[in-house]
């Protein structure tokens, strides 16, 4: 308590980021998503127990299958870091170690959203 | 990050016990959080033993008795007790709860008694409220309109907008919600907290209130309300049977509807 900053200047701060709500809301439109994607890839997995690669090869070139995993991928990151995000707001109160957090987790989840989208192509196009 | 234990010179210690007076009857120990910030020491735990018999019902009322004939040093605010002012909000045996409402009979073996928590200690169980204080001031709690009131009278309600209010207006700005909520313990610089919140949307539903789209925007902010994980903390231990929780999730709403 060294500051001798009014407590309602401290309180008003920097103002309002007049921003928050599409945060919150692709947090829960994603999770309404994971709902019916998880329940989808759980049986999936259930089904292919024991399956050779050859057939597991064929279920995911469908493009069906294919489309389904890729919005499960999308939705997963996407709801994994903005998730992660709030942990890290919550509970990292370096403003330096924060910033360092929200990237790496925000391009973690891209660069591994890319590489098992990718994937999913490849196996598609059969390449 | 986050401290998850208190620092060396907050640590609680062992106190003095006060024992009961021969002959008492009903015998109840309260062991009450003491700090002076004058003597440089150690917060501590002091025991006092005290008759029920010759004692109120109330919690606040073993805490009078106790700085009336045991020991005058014994810090807390309070004034109506009735449930009506506020000024006794207090951590009761693990509760954030006003001591005036708080019966005896409800605790359990020993009565710890805490300031709120969080909060910096002003002296024994009374918190710096100043923060909270400040931030309640910062959303503006008073009618704000552009429409001049009617010469002949106030400004009219409905009984259905009216009805609007109940479950707000009762608010007594305890802060016992607001220093039960984990998200403002870790950013009650940013985040205005429960009550706070609660106020803001008893503002943002009042139909005579004609700036509700600028309190909106002052409220959408990572911070200063969607810290809120509804972990639901606040309407748990509301001592006037209030829900912050829902008010908070209604203010969400009302920020989403309108994009």
């Amino acid at each position: 308590m060294t500051s001798l900053r009014s407590p309602l200047g401290h309180a008003r701060g920097l103002g309002s980021a007049k921003e928050g709500v599409a945060h919150w809301w692709a947090q829960r439109l994603t999770a309404v998503a994971l709902v019916p994607l998880c329940l989808w890839f759980v049986i999936s997995v259930i089904r292919l127990a024991g399956a050779d690669l050859p057939v597991l090869q064929g279920w995911l070139a469908s493009p069906g299958n294919a489309a389904l995993m890729v919005l499960l991928i999308l939705a997963v990151f996407h709801h994994a870091q903005l998730g992660l995000q709030v942990v890290i707001e919550d509970y990292v109160h370096c403003e330096a170690k924060k910033i360092v957090g929200i990237v790496a987790v925000k391009f973690l989840a891209a660069v591994l959203a890319v590489f098992l989208v990718l994937s999913v192509i490849k196996i598609g196009f059969g390449v | 990050m986050v401290e998850f234990s208190l620092p060396a010179n907050s640590k609680v210690l062992p106190g003095k016990t006060h024992k009961a007076p021969a002959g008492a009857k009903k015998v109840k120990t309260f062991a009450l959080y003491r700090f002076d910030p004058d003597s440089g020491k150690n917060p501590r735990l002091d025991r006092y033993e005290i008759d029920l018999e010759a004692c109120g019902p109330m919690v606040l009322d073993a805490l009078i008795k106790i700085k009336n004939e045991i020991d005058p040093t014994v810090t807390f605010r309070r004034s109506c007790r009735e449930g009506i002012c506020g000024s006794c909000a207090m951590n009761i045996d693990g509760t954030n709860t006003l001591a005036c409402l708080k019966p005896i009979e409800e605790i359990k073996g020993e009565a710890k008694i805490y300031p709120l928590p969080h909060m910096p200690v002003i002296k024994d169980l009374v918190a710096d409220l100043s923060v909270p204080y400040a931030q309640y001031t910062a959303i503006k709690p008073w009618l704000q309109a552009d429409s001049a009131p009617p010469p002949d009278g106030e400004r009219r309600q409905s009984p259905k907008e009216r009805e609007k209010l109940d479950g707000l207006w009762e608010c007594i700005l305890c802060f016992c919600c607001q220093t039960s909520c984990p998200s403002y313990w870790w950013n009650g610089d940013r985040y205005l907290g429960p009550s706070i919140l609660l106020q803001a949307y008893r503002w943002l539903v009042d139909s005579r209130d004609e700036l509700t789209g600028e309190r909106l925007d002052e409220l959408d902010d990572p911070y200063r309300l969607y810290r809120c994980h509804t972990i639901l903390n606040c309407t748990n231990t509301c001592p006037k049977g209030l829900n912050p929780g829902q008010a908070i999730g209604s203010i969400k709403q009302m920020i989403a509807a309108r994009r």
